[in-house]
This record gives structure tokens, sequence and C-alpha cells, in this order.
């Protein structure tokens, strides 16, 4: 049953249909310019922000946040995941804990964090190192201690022990687990950063989207919406293919 | 790297420390312990309250009626904002995904949809809903929909082929197909999509909640940090944060009762 060309028939008419009633509901104005941006107007003023290089600045600065929120995450996640997944004991205490704690929406913590950091870059670093620190640590327990015994159990009987343990068998093994939990940690430090721009900050993408809401500015708050929309997708296919190329390393 | 065994160390301990759940507790024991005594240290009261002043605010915030209305506006909206993402994705799945043509149209498109990063989309919504339980609803539902529908639709292409074609050629009708083949199927991975639904409903919820600042919890945690009473805002966010953990476990548990009958 062949039916690629209908299935891309419909989405094309989907998506068709879609910008059609955008451009329509706006070029009419019965959707307000404050609310929807007419498309024509949108498009200009994306390539103008693009031209203009406005946005070197805030994506440097939510660039930096995630740089530094992710180098705390990743080293205290792998750090800490690997001491706890040493025994079946501290696995036991700690697993759960871990779990139930990332099952709450850390962002209602951003206020604390507000209150100790302040408005600037140090609350949305905190944010983010705490928000990816959960998958990163949780994947290293789980990478580290679904081990099968035998690998250790043979390398051991042969004689290996220590570093050289640690780097032939059981860093090799447990690998694709953890390089999954760090690309879903980059991926919510990156957002819950955005989120925390959002909800308070002096600079960084967010607080861009936020500055053009609240000045009225439908169309620069949809040019950075749309900014950020690709930049995450490019950060997403960007990470995927380095946790892909990573497990491939053995 | 030692090689005990970890149930040989765990016996040198008393045996009511060999239990993960006592020693879990004494972790977090500490953990308030250590709490408690660098907040006193550090003693700056404006910012930081210690463990002691956090639990003795929260009886009296969660009597101040401001506060208890302003948490059962937020419990309102999380239950409406899941209810609409509950009805909508479940329906809108089971539809999508019995057939064929439809789910190879929509099913890339809802996946490519559910990749935008919603929290981009919060001053947009905050201009078109405005900042009352109207935006924290509709910020709550479209953050819940699509785990709901996703998981929907990926339980119905579980559905076994053979079993939809003899119903269909016993006579079974649409209604019947629905309630006997396609629902007891897309039950385990309905209730998957619950959970996933719930946390990300509850996730735009206080998204909303914290960025319209005017009522509601959003306007509470500004208000403790610049009235400097960090000890009422460390108990507003513990107890949302303890309320989390409870319904989460909760979902969890009834989503490994519900997939049972597949075993």
């Amino acid at each position: 049953m062949d039916n690629r060309g209908l299935v891309r028939l419909f989405q094309f008419t989907f998506f068709a249909a879609i910008f059609g009633l955008w451009y329509g509901v706006t070029s009419t104005g019965y959707v307000s310019s404050i609310f929807l941006p007419e498309l024509p107007v949108l498009a200009r003023a994306f390539v103008k922000l693009i031209i203009s290089g406005d946005w070197i600045s805030p994506l440097q600065v939510t660039l930096y946040e995630v740089g530094c929120a992710y180098a705390i995450s990743i080293t205290a996640g792998t750090f800490i995941g690997f001491l706890v997944s040493r025994s079946k004991f501290s696995t036991r205490v700690f697993e759960p804990l871990f779990s139930s704690i990332f099952a709450i929406p850390l962002i209602i913590f951003y206020p604390l964090a507000m209150l100790f950091f302040g408005l600037g870059v140090g609350s949305k670093i905190a944010l983010g190192a705490t928000v990816s620190f959960f998958p990163i640590v949780l994947n290293t327990i789980s990478g580290f201690s679904n081990l099968n015994p035998v690998y250790t159990r043979a390398a051991s009987s042969m004689g290996a022990s220590g570093f050289l343990l640690f780097k032939r068998v059981l860093l090799p093994a447990a690998l694709p687990v953890i390089l999954t939990g760090l690309r879903i940690g980059f991926v919510l430090c990156f957002l819950s950063i955005i989120g925390g721009e959002t909800l308070g900050s002096l600079n960084g993408l967010g607080h861009k989207i936020v500055f053009h809401a609240e000045s009225m500015n439908t169309a620069g708050m949809f040019t950075y919406i749309i900014f950020v929309i690709i930049i995450a997708f490019i950060l997403n296919t960007l990470v995927l293919r380095l946790e892909r190329k990573g497990a491939h390393y053995r | 790297m030692s090689q005990t065994s970890p149930a040989s160390s765990a016996a040198n301990m008393p045996a009511l420390f060999r239990s993960p759940l006592v020693a879990r507790l004494g972790v977090i024991l500490v953990f308030i312990l250590i709490w408690e005594f660098g907040a006193r240290l550090y003693d700056d009261p404006d910012f930081l309250a210690t463990a002691t002043q956090t639990a003795a605010s929260l009886i009296p915030l969660i009597q101040d009626p401001k506060v208890l209305s302003a948490l059962g506006y937020m419990i309102v909206a999380l239950i409406s904002g899941f209810s609409m993402a509950l009805l909508s994705g479940g329906i809108l799945g089971m539809l999508i995904g019995v057939n064929k043509l439809s789910y190879r149209t929509f099913f890339p498109i809802i996946v490519l949809i559910y990749a935008i990063p919603q929290v981009t989309l919060l001053p947009l919504f905050v201009l078109t809903f405005g900042i009352g339980t109207a935006v924290k609803i509709v910020y709550g539902f479209t953050h819940g929909f699509f785990p709901i529908i996703v998981c929907v639709i990926a339980g119905t292409q579980n559905i076994n082929p053979v079993l939809m074609t003899a119903a269909r050629s016993m006579g079974a009708s649409r209604g019947q197909i629905f309630r006997r083949i396609v629902f007891p199927f897309v039950i385990p991975s309905l209730f998957t999509g619950m959970r996933l639904g719930m946390s990300a409903t509850l996730i735009g919820v206080i998204l909303a909640e914290l960025y319209a600042s005017q009522g509601g919890i959003g306007y509470y945690t500004r208000h403790f940090s610049d009235s400097f009473e960090p000890q009422n805002l460390f108990a507003l966010v513990i107890l949302i944060a303890a309320a989390a953990i409870v319904l989460n476990e909760i979902l969890r548990k009834a989503e490994t009762h519900f997939s049972r009958w597949r075993q």
C-alpha cells in the first residue's frame, strides 16, 4: 500500500491551511497585529534581526549560562553517579531519592535561585545546573549498575583492576546510557535557562522575548521566538549526533 | 575498587541500617541538618531561612486564606488543563492511530510540534490569554496534550491487526471495535502518557504562575522575596514540591497497576 504521495499532499495541505489562515486573519485585520504579526512584516523583521547582528549578544549570554551550568552538572552528575553505583546498597538508597526529586518541576525553585543569586547570570546557572544534574546522575547510576557481572568477573579474573578495569570494561559498557543522560541533561539545561530568562533576567534570548512582549512589539517577540526555536533545533541535532558518535566509540 | 560484595558490607551494619528505606530517611535527615546548621552559621535572615523556621511558617502559611486560594486556583488550573489534555489527546490519538493514512500524515506533524520548546511561547500565551487563570489552564493544556497524544498513538500501533480484521469480519460496529479492542490495547500507554502529561501540565501551570505575578503563586513567591520573608518562600516552594512528588507516585502506581493485564 503505497500512499506516500497522498500523505505528503495531506501534510502540505495542513501547513498551507495554517499559514493561509494566519495570512488571512492578519491581513484583513480580523486579528490585531498586537496579537499576531502579519507574515510579510514578520519575515522582514526576522531578516532585519539577522542582518543587524543584534542577536549575537543575547545568544552569547545564554550560551555562557548554558556552558557554565552544564559543566557543573556534568562534573557533579557523573562523579556522584559513579560513586553511588559502586555498591548495590547505595544505589538502592540514592536512586529512588534522585528520581523522585527529578519528578518535581524544578522550575519552582527558581524564585529561591533569584533570591540568592539575583537577576544576573548566577540564578540561571544555578537553575540549569540543578535541572540537568538529575538526568545525568540517574543515567550514570543505571549505566554503571546494570552491567553484566560476567564482564567484570571475567576481567578481574584475568587480572584487570583499578583504572584498567574502569577504562576497558566499566566505561565502555556504561557509556551509551550515560551519553543519553548527558543529552537529556543538555536539552533540559537549555530549556530551563530560557525559562529562567523569561521569568526574570537582565539579558539573554529569553529576556529578549519578554522584553519585546512587554513593549508590545509582537513582531519582535515572534522573531526572537523563531530564532530560539531554530537555535534549539540546531543544538538538539548537534547533541544527538554527538551521542550517536560517542556510543559507537568502542 | 574493593571487591567486597554489597551484601557483606551491609551485613557489618546494625540490622536497622540495612534497610535502604531507613538509610534514605537518614540521608534526608542529614540534608536537613546541614541546611539547618548551614543557615544558622551563614546567619542572613533576609535571604536564608533555617529548616526550623521554614517548618514553623508552614502552618500559618496554609492557614492564610489568600495563599490557600492561590494554591486552590493552581490546583483548579492543573486539573482543568490536564483533563482537557487527557480527553482531547486520548480521543484524537486513538482516531489518528487506528487509520494508517491519518497516522502517517499526522504523527510526524505532532512530533514536530512537540519538539518546539514551549517555554519560548510563554509571553505569547500571556499576551493572548491575559494573566488570569485562563492562561494557566491553556498553557498547562498545551504542555500536557503532546505527551499524551504521542503515547496514545504509539499505543495504537501495538494493536494486533488480526484482532481488528477478525472483529470486522464478525460484524463488530465501530463503537464495539473501539471499546473492545482499541481501548484495552491503548490503556497501558495511556497511563504512561498520563504520568508524563501530568508532570508536563504541572510544569506549564507553574511556569505560567511564576510569569504572571499579579496573582496566584507567582505573586506570593515575588512578594515573599521582596519583603525578605524567606521562611515563607521556602515553605511555599517545599509544599508545591512535596505535592508534585505525591502526585507522581500516585500516577506511577496507577500506571503499573493498569498495565498488568498485558503480562
